[in-house]
């Protein structure tokens, strides 16, 4: 690759008019050829302040869906509110039904965010460097789905704090012994740092849009968040750090959101719940169901903003090396689970896991190990893994197939449990899935929005790769 | 809302009073308007329901210019309009205070009325053939719940599901609350001087033309009453029908506490029949068996700490031990041949599947091995392999043993039994005849068939049907309802406006047994005086006041009627004192009949249809809501039947075998086409029904029951004939749709779980420890938590439990259990707190069936309590498992972890906050429950802690036996038992020593506080290598 000369990169010269032609360098690389500071700059930062003529057509139509979907939630959320849970499928045995599985689901989702910016920032790989942002933002957004669900699915949710330890005239605590009070604290934590994370990494962007704004509104908006950077190197030199410390702080978090997650399940005495596994399979789980929603978005919104020279095959087949990793991992938990529930010699256990593959929801069984085991291993062929309308196929289907796995793990554990007597059967209703429906409606609205005002690649991690390959070389 | 100004629930509104301006009202409109209803509907009054021009003249004067708008209350002048239009109501009301008189002395002799301390009221529930002696729960003057009365002979403390259920019946919103004419509002006094003028008329002729039709009935002074009306109109005639009839004049008292050997020839005797309760008792009592102690328990008392089982005061209790626990080494054995499964073939050490209309056969057979008479028949399957081995049973138990014939079988089949228990020596010893109970003992169909035949020839210008609801239930080849429109004057006395009404001129509302002086005979003749509770909530009327009408005597004061019949029959110094006595006491002394040992059984009546090929249909009155007269009580739809754990349906059973053979699966709709009659209903396989048979209940199908009975189920009675009133041949069925069932259990099979330990008499005779526990008693590394004081537990003797579920209704009523409808039943959200499992072992045409009382286990190491966020469900210091509503947010966590699935949520708000008069049957101690809070069985923690008020009071331990949880006290069966395990002598430690104990999935360390008993079979080796 030829490489820009450094007094090129340094020349701020606004009369340029041309930016780049748009050209996916290909996997082995970051960025497109021909970025300097500026182009990089108002390459991200038009996304944003695109004329509306010039805003690509599928950013309306999918903001107007998703909205209406957003709405559909509304309605769904004012019916249970004035009916009860009762509106739903859930029954007794089956207590927990689509609520749960959608919550474990987007706090899944809501794990690539972190992973991307915090662990992939110590591990100082370059290729996060353009999707952090974006994910960041993915993840925030799926924290406040999920973080709906716990309070909805409540009897009595006007009463949803009494889950926080507040101090109270009865001197009532939450009960410390429960997975659901862990919960709360480790979600509320995870939504907190990873938000903390996402506004400090926009700091640097912020200002660039404020300098870059051309109606004082704008100026004055971006102005107030970007809690006036000036770009100083004491600014600089502070930022970075307290960059680093985040990414510490949120490094074990991406562990332990998921790991408390699933003793949700794990110390419950359920036959299919009650697993020791529990915890490094559903951290692989949120990980794998993370990256093919990064995936999922990424790759549309690249194609519809000509973005493939900043999210490059680079990206997409790392995302989809990611992947397939995760995805064996919990293929071996799944086994093991097989495994154990024979090995155990238990006759519950062994019934759950029978009842899991040959009862009444085995269907869902076959198709989780279709959608998250057998279909993904096409992603060892290199061919298929640059194939970026294959690698988007094949992570709608991880988005579905992790679904369903919270799916069988709820739904099949609860609906035959120890006594047959109190077998029973969990069809969801139309509102169940007018509740899921709307969540990924608000998420995607939300996603739409992000992508509108504010810049959705890091503008200036993008700026130092910039600098790093001018200065420093491959 | 509508407190001020609803003028229905009040007591002394009576029509009576408004007869000077009643607006008419169209009844029959309403009561349309009002079954239509599904939901809560809200009404003012039956004025502003009807919409009357009265009304809204009445109105119109006071404020001429507007006309109401009725939908909205919030509106100040139609608040102001409506308050007006109640108050000069209520004003007119003031004239109907009745004389004070002095209804209910004392069976707890209180020394004052204390609020918030409910009074118990010995009375009786008249039902079919016989009564059973309740004592009535009465918080400050409301009824709302009905207990056994221990000292009466046909409940020893116990009672049946619809007794329990009745106290619903008596706030059913859908009663008929005032008199009607022709639909219209009328007054007592208006029927009084209408049927006065009839009466009169007849007089003259010396009451021809005047008929009354009632059900059968054993109340004394009905019973003279009865008689002086037929004595002073000797040409009239009093005509008797009840749809599940029974032989006229015949009556048998078994001894089961006497039978070792009992065979059943189609016989429900736990379940049906006056004497069911009873009966359930002394069965139990006779299989009830406890070992002596084992050296594994000499062991384990060994090992036992001295804090755990033993703490200070037990010892100094140790003798107060209210019972001990009897018990017998070894126990009956039962035979029963049936068709139908019922929950007596369910508790049979052998059941004989024959069709029913083999019965007879079966019954010839037997008698004939036993040298009785009778010829041996053939029979199908392998019920005459099976004779010869019953009968060597039956001789080597002589005057032990007792062969019952079941209510629906032909007089030969009794006359059959008779003649087998005279030729083992049984009369006298295990069975014994009574005299009949009943006023003037009459064959119904015969009796109805009369009547018909007569209001078709144009004799019958007057008839007044008391309770009877023939209309609906007739038998439909008699044309019953097509006969009654050529009667003149029609008047019918009844609970509800049902369909029998609606053909009668006049409806007279009928007074509840809680609101109402009377008396009435038990299955033995024991007699009780009926004492209302309350004043008659709608200005009901009694039969005895009716009777009075036409006996034309002033008093029509049933408290007077009652008491002056006595005063003239007993001769006791102090009659008040008696009269006090027998009311306090529900018995009235002295008065069991006689028993004889000659059966008194009419002669033989027309031997069985031939079979017509086809299918044989079998009539059963439903397990859940009897013959119909249960339509609209909530509790008994919603009560899961026994047999296949279905609600508020009824069902076509009919055999897998069958089922097969005529292409057809559970929920099939079919057209039953028999004798040229047609009926749609659902098809239920039944395991272990009869061949080449279908049974279906009668009950159902109603369409003037009231908001929850109606258009529930298949009408069985448009099929039913005369000639054939419970078995028939012929029925041919045709598919013709699909339908939902709501089921509370939708696996039979115990897979190799065994929740239900079963063994045989013989192998645990042998060794009773065969199947005692073998898991490790400690696997924490915590000490047990010491409980100091007591230490609650319930024990459930699987044995004498007949699946009846009594216990599933008493503790509905005791706990405010919202009922919540087919739909939700079928999402799986019923609200039972302690339901009844049922499961089947063995081969699905001819299986085994147990069942097990599920409560709360109150586990010790409760899974439950661990995952509430928010300590909403947590234990106590003696060990119950306690749900704070209050603090449940609803996260279902706790239902989830639970592994025996006892806690129920309220998914919406299934508590009826609207229907007034369903406020009234609430008990007081027990919260209602709001949507969104999980709810489940609290081991009737407000009588724990009266019972613990009252003994803290008196500085004293609480005594076994003291404190008896809602279940426990219903329980025909006495299978249920609670106590202190504390105590080493009450009855619970007692019964949780013996080596059949066990705790349901005791592996998973729950330490469960509700423990099983075994379920022993006392296997004839003739018949089943054990």
């Amino acid at each position: 690759m030829e490489h820009v000369r450094h007094d090129e990169l340094d020349r701020h010269d606004t009369t340029i008019a041309t930016l780049p032609p748009t050209v996916d360098p290909g996997p082995d690389d970051v960025l497109g050829p021909g970025h300097n500071y500026d182009t990089v700059t108002r390459k991200i930062s038009d996304v944003v302040f695109l004329p509306i003529k010039r805003t690509p057509r599928q950013f309306f139509i999918g903001l107007t869906v998703s909205f209406l979907m957003a709405n559909l939630l509304l309605l769904a959320v004012g019916w249970l509110f004035v009916k009860g849970v009762g509106i739903w499928g859930i029954n007794i045995p089956v207590g927990w039904g689509f609520a749960i599985v959608n919550f474990v689901w987007w706090i899944g989702i809501g794990h690539a965010g972190t992973l991307i910016s915090a662990i992939l920032l110590l591990l100082k790989q370059d290729w996060r460097t353009s999707i952090n942002r974006f994910s960041e933002a993915m993840t925030l957004f799926a924290v406040a789905q999920a973080g709906m669900f716990p309070i909805l699915h409540l009897g009595r949710p006007w009463l949803g704090y009494w889950l926080i330890p507040y101090p109270n005239s009865m001197w009532l605590w939450p009960q410390p012994r429960s997975p659901l009070i862990w919960d709360v604290f480790a979600v509320t934590t995870y939504a907190t740092v990873s938000f903390l994370f996402w506004y400090t990494g926009l700091i640097p962007d912020l200002a660039t849009m404020r300098d870059r704004a051309a109606r004082p509104f704008l100026q004055k908006l971006y102005g107030l968040l970007a809690l006036g950077w000036r770009g100083s190197t004491r600014h600089w030199q502070r930022y970075q750090m307290a960059y680093l410390l985040l990414a510490g702080l949120a490094t074990p978090l991406v562990v332990s959101v998921h790991t408390v997650v699933s003793f949700d399940f794990a110390i419950s005495i359920l036959p299919g719940w009650h697993t020791t596994i529990f915890p490094p399979y559903f951290v692989a789980g949120a990980i794998y169901s993370g990256f093919a929603m990064v995936l999922t978005l990424a790759i549309p919104f690249r194609k519809w903003y000509g973005l493939e020279d900043l999210i490059t095959m680079r990206h997409v087949e790392a995302c989809a090396k990611v992947m397939l990793g995760t995805g064996l991992i919990v293929a071996y938990g799944y086994s093991m689970e097989a495994f154990m529930s024979w090995y155990s010699a238990d006759k519950y256990e062994r019934f759950m896991y029978m009842n899991r593959m040959m009862g009444p929801y085995g269907p869902s069984y076959v198709l989780l190990i279709l959608c998250n085991i057998l279909i993904p291993q096409v992603l060892w062929i290199r061919r298929v893994r640059l194939n970026v309308l294959a690698v988007w196929i094949v992570a709608l289907i991880v988005n579905v197939g992790m679904w369903l796995e919270r799916f069988v793990i709820v739904i099949t554990s609860l609906h035959r449990d120890f006594l047959p007597s109190s077998w029973g059967m969990y069809y969801p209703t139309i509102w169940d899935i007018a509740t899921f429906t709307g969540t990924i409606g608000l998420f995607l609205a939300l996603m739409f929005l992000f992508i509108r005002g504010l810049p959705a690649i890091s503008i200036f991690e993008v700026r130092e790769e910039v600098h790093h390959r001018a200065h420093h070389g491959d | 809302m509508s407190s001020l100004i609803n003028i229905q629930t009040k007591p002394e509104e009576t029509p009576a009073a408004s007869t000077e301006r009643s607006p008419s009202v169209d009844v029959t409109g309403l009561r349309e308007k009002l079954e239509s209803a599904k939901g809560p509907e809200f009404w003012r009054s039956l004025e502003q329901l009807a919409g009357t021009a009265d009304i809204q003249k009445f109105l119109d004067d006071e404020f001429p210019e507007r006309t109401p708008d009725w939908k909205d209350p919030a509106k100040r002048r139609d608040f102001l309009k409506v308050m007006g239009a109640s108050l000069a109501l209520a004003g007119l009301s003031a004239c109907t205070k009745q004389p004070a008189e002095a209804i209910v002395p004392y069976v707890r002799q209180p020394e004052d009325l204390v609020p918030g301390k409910p009074l118990f009221y010995a009375t009786a529930r008249p039902c079919s053939g016989g009564a059973i002696g309740v004592l009535a729960e009465s918080h400050m003057g409301r009824p709302t719940k009905v207990e056994g009365n221990p000292s009466h002979p046909a409940s020893m403390g116990a009672t049946d599901t619809f007794t329990q259920a009745s106290i619903l019946d008596l706030w059913d919103p859908d009663r008929a609350q005032t008199v009607t004419r022709n639909g219209q509002i009328s007054s007592w006094i208006n029927f009084i001087a209408v049927f006065g003028g009839a009466r009169d008329d007849h007089a003259t002729r010396q009451g021809t033309g005047l008929r009354i039709l009632s059900a059968p009935f054993s109340s004394p002074t009905l019973a003279s009453q009865a008689a002086a009306f037929l004595a002073a109109m000797p040409q009239a005639k009093w005509h008797q029908w009840e749809p599940v009839t029974r032989i006229p004049g015949y009556h048998p008292v078994y001894n089961f506490a006497a039978a070792d050997v009992i065979v059943s020839l189609d016989s429900d005797f736990l379940a049906c029949g006056p004497a069911s309760v009873r009966y359930s008792r002394d069965f139990a009592a006779k299989r009830r068996v406890m070992t002596a102690e084992t050296p594994t328990q000499q062991k384990q008392a060994l090992q036992r700490g001295p804090n755990e089982d033993r703490p200070e005061g037990a010892a100094a209790n140790q003798t107060n031990a209210r019972e001990s626990v009897a018990g017998q080494a070894t126990m009956s054995r039962l035979y029963v041949a049936e068709g139908t499964p019922s929950v007596t073939g369910a508790k049979a050490d052998h059941r004989i599947r024959i069709k029913t209309s083999e019965v007879p056969a079966f019954a010839a057979t037997l008698a004939n091995a036993l040298g009785a008479g009778g010829s041996a028949g053939t029979l199908s399957g392998n019920a005459a392999q099976r004779i010869p081995a019953i009968a060597r049973d039956l001789q080597a138990h002589r005057g032990s043993s007792l062969i019952i014939a079941g209510d629906f079988q032909p007089p030969a089949v009794h006359a059959l039994a008779h003649a087998m228990n005279q030729a083992m020596g049984n009369v006298g010893k295990t069975v014994s005849y009574a005299a009949p109970m009943d006023f003037n003992p009459t064959d119904g169909i015969q009796s109805l068939r009369e009547l018909v035949a007569d209001m078709n020839a144009g004799k019958v210008q007057t008839l007044l049907i008391l309770g009877s609801n023939p209309v609906y239930d007739a038998p439909a080849d008699l044309g019953f309802t097509d006969a009654i429109k050529k009667v003149k004057l029609r008047a019918r006395l009844g609970h509800a406006f049902d369909e029998t009404s609606a053909y009668c001129q006049w409806h007279i509302p009928e007074a509840h047994y809680l609101e109402s002086w009377s008396d009435t005979r038990a299955f033995d003749g024991t007699t009780t005086i009926l004492q209302p509770l309350i004043e008659p909530l709608y200005g009901s009327i009694s039969a005895h006041q009716i009777l009075s009408v036409l006996l034309n005597q002033s008093d029509t004061n049933p408290h007077d009627i009652v008491k002056q019949y006595w005063t003239g029959r007993v001769r006791a110094a102090n009659f008040n004192a008696w009269w006090q006595r027998a009311l306090h006491d529900g018995i009235v002394p002295d008065t069991a009949a006689p028993l004889s040992t000659s059966p008194g059984l009419p002669a033989a009546g027309a031997s069985p249809q031939a079979s017509q090929g086809g299918l044989e249909i079998v009539f059963r009155p439903d397990p859940a809501i009897w013959d119909g007269c249960f339509s609209n009580n909530g509790w008994l739809q919603e009560l899961s039947k026994p047999q296949n754990k279905m609600t508020w349906d009824n069902a076509v059973w009919i055999s897998p075998a069958t089922a097969k053979a005529q292409g057809l699966d559970t929920a099939d709709i079919v057209e039953i086409n028999y004798q040229g009659r047609k009926v749609q209903g659902p098809i239920w396989i039944m395991p272990g029904h009869a061949e080449d048979s279908i049974t279906v209940h009668l009950g159902y199908g109603r369409t003037r029951a009231g908001r929850v009975g109606n258009g529930v189920g298949f009408n069985a009675y448009a099929l039913r004939t005369s000639d054939a009133p419970w078995v028939g041949s012929g029925a041919r069925l045709r598919k013709t749709g699909r339908y939902w069932f709501a089921t509370t259990q939708h696996m039979q099979e115990m897979d190799d779980r065994e929740p239900v330990k079963v063994m045989s008499l013989a192998d645990y005779s042998k060794d009773p420890e065969v199947e005692a526990e073998r898991l490790p008693r400690e696997l924490t590394m915590y000490p047990p938590f010491s409980y100091a004081g007591y230490k609650w537990g319930m024990a459930i003797d699987l044995n004498a439990c007949t699946g009846c579920q009594a216990c599933t209704v008493a503790c509905q009523a005791e706990n405010n259990i919202p009922v919540v409808g087919k739909d939700q039943v079928s999402r799986g959200r019923h609200m039972n707190w302690l339901r009844v499992d049922r499961y089947h072992r063995g081969k699905a045409e001819d299986p085994e069936t147990y069942y097990q009382p599920v409560p709360c286990m109150h586990c010790e190491d409760a899974p439950c309590e661990v995952v509430c966020p928010v300590a909403a469900t947590v234990h106590s210091g003696d060990g119950l498992n306690q749900m704070v509503y209050n603090r449940c947010v609803g996260t279902r966590y706790c239902s989830n972890n639970c592994p025996y699935k006892v806690r129920r949520f309220n998914f919406y708000l299934y508590s009826d906050w609207y229907t007034k008069s369903l406020y009234g049957v609430r008990n007081p101690d027990v919260t209602v429950r709001s949507r969104g809070v999980m709810e489940k069985c609290t081991f009737c923690v407000q009588r724990i802690n009266a019972a613990k008020i009252e003994s803290e009071k008196e500085d004293r331990r609480i005594q076994d036996g003291e404190i008896l949880t809602a279940c426990q006290q219903v329980c025909p069966a006495a299978a249920i038992v609670f106590g202190d395990i504390n105590d080493p002598n009450s009855k619970v430690a007692k019964l949780k020593a013996q080596p059949r104990n066990y705790s349901l999935l005791e592996e998973l360390n729950t330490r469960p506080r509700t423990t099983y008993q075994a379920r022993l079979r006392n296997i004839n080796p003739e018949i089943e290598k054990g």
